[in-house]
């Protein structure tokens, strides 16, 4: 039931707010406030609640479900599941929805119901796709999260919103409908085999696809490359990120962005391992392509919003890499950088839209030694391009050091190419604040530093991205069993590697957890499943 | 004829009884609120009319038409359609036009013709029942006398609706000249016998698909569709783009069902080049298309490739999907006109993309069904034409009708682009305040029976989109009364 009431509390919240916007305009951020708050602390619950037990968890259990039928005669129900990925997905779900609603607290003031409508519901379309065990319903979410984030492109974007929002929904739903014909095969092959029609994907996870198998992975890989982005498949996203309001950037880049990556790794992976190994060098070329394509582009823009947008191809493409290495510490890696990325370019494009909303400008030539007028921001903006650049002691460097680490295992040559995007990334991170807030002064007339809004958000995400790069084991641990079992399923014979030891579980340290050590936590993952449906 | 066959027709009697009754009533008060009330009275009856009968079922009355589950669901669903598109005409009219109440008297014509072919096993019942639908559709397209368009609309559907029947009794003629017949069992009996020369026939059936296939405006017989979509008054769009196809659609399939068109290879290639084409010509054209009803038609054209994609897939899973796509067509093209009709100034219907701009700032009801619907047409999540696309590329992709699934799937796309145009331009900032406030000479019309019908049309919308199990378990019923009567076991 929690899982329901977490997305109910979205949906609910976001009518609610936009009937509010009829009212006055604060009422509405409120609303959206107290539904994240609350969905917050509920993902925070089950975390804390369930810390021991998720680690443990048994390959293929979760920890977390409920089943409705939903439409019997298709064999889609309305089956909603957590795991240790899923429940990072969403804890960062949500932490960054209510950084995005208190980021634009003040940038948006037309229509603001409907707006906050439209960020609830696309975060619960998100919620949605990170939570559905149903592809059907997966399908249903993975749809319904474009049209609210279409209309916030669309409507509160900047000067070339509409293109970009058309670009965005076109790119996306063409990707949609490729993973629609294959999600279908899927269904008639299993159905076929089993006589069992379903679209439940403990079911079809297992299938066995023949000759099939090709078509159906690239389905499934054109609707999450383009998501994700994969570098021939990205061109919609610099536009749509530059565009977007200061809450749509955050959340394309730090949510959208992932749901491609997470639907890789759960449905993709786990498909065909004959058909992912014959894929997995084109996968991981298109992850090096993406790194240094990306950090190129990203130095040779002049627009804040599409530099920054670059950086997220360059960093989506250490994702890919780590996803197609097929190796357990790169994924362990891949969750990480997929938190960390969505914290660290979340308030890389907070700080552009503050930078924007005092400027009237996003040209990096009008820009120029902001440090004097604004210390706290420039401090702000070292730290999040520090972090971008893979800093030590910053959450992004944990992550990509695992994702070359284990891609090294793997594909010795491609993780040697990938790490030359480290060096770009410090250029263009560092040229992104020299440009900014070093060299003459540009902007004559005075320039706000950041209020203590915005310093609140920017402390909220600095403090994760710190926590993150000195003690990244509670998201290595969380995520670990879920990855291992995905893992084994894609290339069996690899064992998970390093990062699994919990200091407190020395049994966790390979994806068999000897029964008598693990007794007593998998009796609390028991109890924890009966006790929160 | 026993009593029972006659009640089971009780539908189309009172489709027909009503017609004569608002002829006798406007001869003697011509009173547009009595003639509505009148009108939609008789049309929920009939629909009451439609479950009571669903125990007299099934039934053959006559040899001509059958009464099952199969007819009475498509008859249900037309007077359904007929219901809310006499709401959205009562508010559509003004009180200022002149005979406006003969638009319900046409509209019930039509419905009497679209029942007819859903019940229709023979070719005379065919026949009447599409030149009944037809007749009607004349009076409807060209039903505001003073405006030039909706004449040379009518005119128009009138000279090739006449020439597309010439096709279809000339191939009847040829298939009867083979088999002796003119019921559809017969037809399917002598050919599974291999007792006809099978050119012959297939050139016969060949020739009554260009009838069947101008009426559906399905590539290449689509020429007339936006010229009359744009020329008929909205309300009247409605009811070509719904119930005239639907009853044709409810035809066809049973027709192609009785004769079995597997045993036609060439049948089924002609269908599917019309069903690829159909997907990709309605969608390109509609690209460049700068008006809302336009697009609509392009659009609707495009949607009768989909369906057929689903009738191609020729098994019950195939026609359960037509079923339900229809069903969601029927709502989503009916609340798209709807809310070209509600938002028509005076005189013109709001036909320009540019009276679309900013409207959901000035009516946000309005905008927002017209919203649900463009996203209905697109297939996205929440509405029915979501779960009906679903449907139907589950048909096509169990039936491995991959080039038709693909075209499909890139046409949607296409279609997805224009959609967003019209989108795009309803949340645009608008660039000065309502123009249609300013001009409202003479009594206003009354918003509140178009209103109720949008209302109900989003809830069907929405409530199909989220909760379709009742709608398939009844088609899937209704697709099974279907199998049984037409081919009983053994046969």
């Amino acid at each position: 039931m929690m899982l329901f009431w977490m997305l109910a509390i979205l949906v609910v919240g976001g009518i609610l707010a936009w009937a509010a916007g009829r009212l006055n305009d604060r009422l509405p951020r409120w609303i959206a406030v107290c539904a994240l708050g609350a969905d917050l602390v509920l993902v925070a619950a089950v975390w804390i609640h369930n810390y021991r037990a998720v680690s443990l968890l048994e390959s293929r259990s979760w920890l977390i479900e409920l089943r409705w039928d939903w439409i019997p005669s298709f064999g889609a129900s309305f089956h909603l599941a957590m795991d240790g990925l899923s429940l990072i997905l969403l804890a960062l779900t949500i932490f960054l929805g209510l950084v995005a609603v208190v980021a634009s607290w003040t940038e948006v003031r037309t229509r603001v119901g409907f707006f906050h409508f439209n960020l609830l519901w696309v975060l619960a379309g998100i919620v949605g796709v990170f939570l559905a065990a149903d592809l059907f319903l997966f399908y249903f979410f993975w749809e319904l999260m474009l049209v609210p984030m279409y209309f916030l492109i669309g409507i509160w974007g900047h000067e070339r919103r509409v293109p970009a929002s058309v670009k965005f929904f076109l790119f996306t739903q063409a990707g949609g409908l490729a993973m629609l014909l294959s999600i279908l095969a899927l269904y008639f092959i299993h159905g076929r085999a089993t006589g069992v029609y379903t679209f439940e994907y403990a079911a079809l996870a297992g299938t066995p696809l023949g000759a099939a198998a090709p078509w159906v992975m690239l389905g499934f890989l054109l609707a999450f490359l383009v998501k994700a982005p994969g570098v021939p498949l990205h061109t919609w996203l610099p536009d749509a990120h530059a565009q977007a309001p200061t809450a749509g950037s955050v959340i394309l880049a730090g949510l959208l962005l992932k749901t491609g990556a997470y639907g890789l790794i759960r449905f993709v992976l786990p498909l065909s391992p004959s058909a992912l190994r014959a894929f997995a060098p084109f996968g991981m070329a298109i992850g090096v392509a993406g790194i240094l394509y990306g950090a190129k582009l990203a130095f040779a823009q002049s627009d804040l919003k599409r530099m920054v947008a670059y950086t997220s191809v360059s960093h989506m493409g250490f994702v890919l890499l780590g996803i197609f290495s097929l190796d357990g510490t790169a994924l362990q890696g891949v969750v990480l950088q997929i938190v960390c990325h969505g914290v660290s370019t979340g308030a890389l494009f907070i700080l552009a839209g503050a930078i924007q909303e005092r400027l009237r400008t996003r040209e990096l030539s009008a820009m120029g030694g902001l440090w004097g007028h604004a210390p706290r921001m420039g401090g702000a903006a070292l730290l999040f391009a520090l972090a971008s650049l893979g800093l030590p002691g910053l959450g992004n460097f944990a992550a990509e050091f695992l994702i070359l680490f284990g891609t090294f295992r793997a594909a010795p040559v491609f993780a040697v190419v990938a790490s030359l995007g480290l060096i770009a990334s410090t250029i263009y991170a560092l040229s992104l604040f020299q440009r900014i807030f070093q060299g003459p002064k540009s902007a004559e007339a005075p320039f706000r530093d950041l209020g203590p809004r915005e310093i609140g958000v920017l402390a909220a995400l600095a403090l994760v991205i710190i926590w993150l790069g000195l003690y990244p084991q509670p998201v290595l641990d969380t995520s670990r069993a879920a990855v291992a079992a995905i893992q084994s399923a894609a290339a069996p014979g690899r064992t998970m590697g390093i990062v699994s030891a919990h200091p407190a579980c020395p049994a966790a340290a390979g994806p068999n957890v000897s029964p008598h050590v693990a007794g007593e936590p998998a009796g609390q993952a028991g109890r924890g499943k009966g006790g929160q449906r | 004829m026993s009593s029972a066959d006659l009640l089971a027709l009780s539908p189309l009697w009172i489709a027909a009884a009503a017609a004569l009754v608002l002829l006798l009533l406007i001869a003697v008060k011509r009173q547009f609120g009595l003639a509505a009330g009148f009108s939609l009275a008789a049309a929920a009856s009939g629909l009451v009319a439609v479950f009571l009968c669903a125990r007299l079922a099934p039934r053959t009355v006559t040899s001509l038409v059958v009464v099952d589950g199969y007819a009475l669901f498509f008859t249900g669903l037309f007077f359904a359609a007929g219901f809310i598109i006499f709401l959205l005409a009562s508010s559509y009219f003004r009180p200022s036009a002149e005979r406006r109440e003969e638009f319900f008297l046409a509209g019930f014509v039509a419905l009497l013709g679209a029942s007819v072919l859903a019940g229709s096993v023979h070719f005379v019942s065919f026949f009447l029942g599409l030149e009944i639908l037809s007749v009607s559709l004349y009076v409807l397209i060209s039903f505001p006398l003073g405006r030039r368009e909706s004449i040379e609309a009518g005119i128009k559907y009138l000279v090739l609706a006449s020439a597309s029947a010439a096709f279809l009794l000339f191939g009847a003629a040829l298939v009867y000249g083979e088999t002796g017949g003119l019921d559809f069992a017969s037809w399917a009996a002598r050919a599974a016998a291999g007792a006809v020369d099978r050119p012959l026939f297939v050139l016969g059936v060949s020739l009554m698909i260009v009838g069947i296939g101008f009426k559906l405006a399905v590539v290449p017989f689509h020429m007339w569709t936006p010229d009359v979509y744009q020329g008929a008054p909205a309300p009247a769009s409605a009811l070509v783009a719904t119930i005239s196809k639907g009853g044709m659609l409810a035809f066809l399939f049973r027709f192609f069902w009785i004769i079995d068109i597997r045993r036609f290879p060439s049948l089924v290639l002609v269908f599917a080049l019309i069903a690829g084409a159909s997907m990709i010509v309605g969608n390109l054209l509609a690209l460049r298309q700068n008006r809302v009803k336009r697009i609509l038609a392009y659009s609707s054209i495009s949607h009768l490739g989909y369906l057929l994609v689903a009738f191609l897939a020729n098994s019950t899973i195939g026609l359960e999907a037509a079923a339900f796509y229809l069903v969601a067509y029927v709502i989503t093209m009916t609340a798209a006109f709807g809310t070209v009709a509600l938002l028509s100034p005076e005189g013109a219907d709001a036909d320009a993309l540019d009276d679309y701009r900013g409207i959901f700032w000035r009516r946000p009801g309005a905008a927002a069904v017209l919203t649900l619907a463009l996203l209905s047409l697109a297939g996205i999540p929440l509405t029915a034409g979501f779960l009906g696309k679903f449907y139907v590329a589950a048909a096509g992709v169990g039936s491995s009708l991959w080039a038709l699934v693909i075209i499909l799937v890139a046409a949607s796309v296409v279609g997805l682009y224009y959609y967003l145009r019209v989108l795009v331009v309803m949340y645009a900032r608008p660039r000065e305040p309502g123009p249609e406030a300013a001009r409202s000479p003479g009594p206003r019309r009354s918003y509140l029976a178009g209103g109720i019908g949008l209302a109900i049309l989003v809830l069907l919308l929405l409530g199909l989109g989220i909760f379709p199990s009742g709608l398939i378990e009844m088609i899937k019923r209704t697709v099974a009364t279907l199998a049984g009567v037409v081919h009983p076991p053994g046969a």
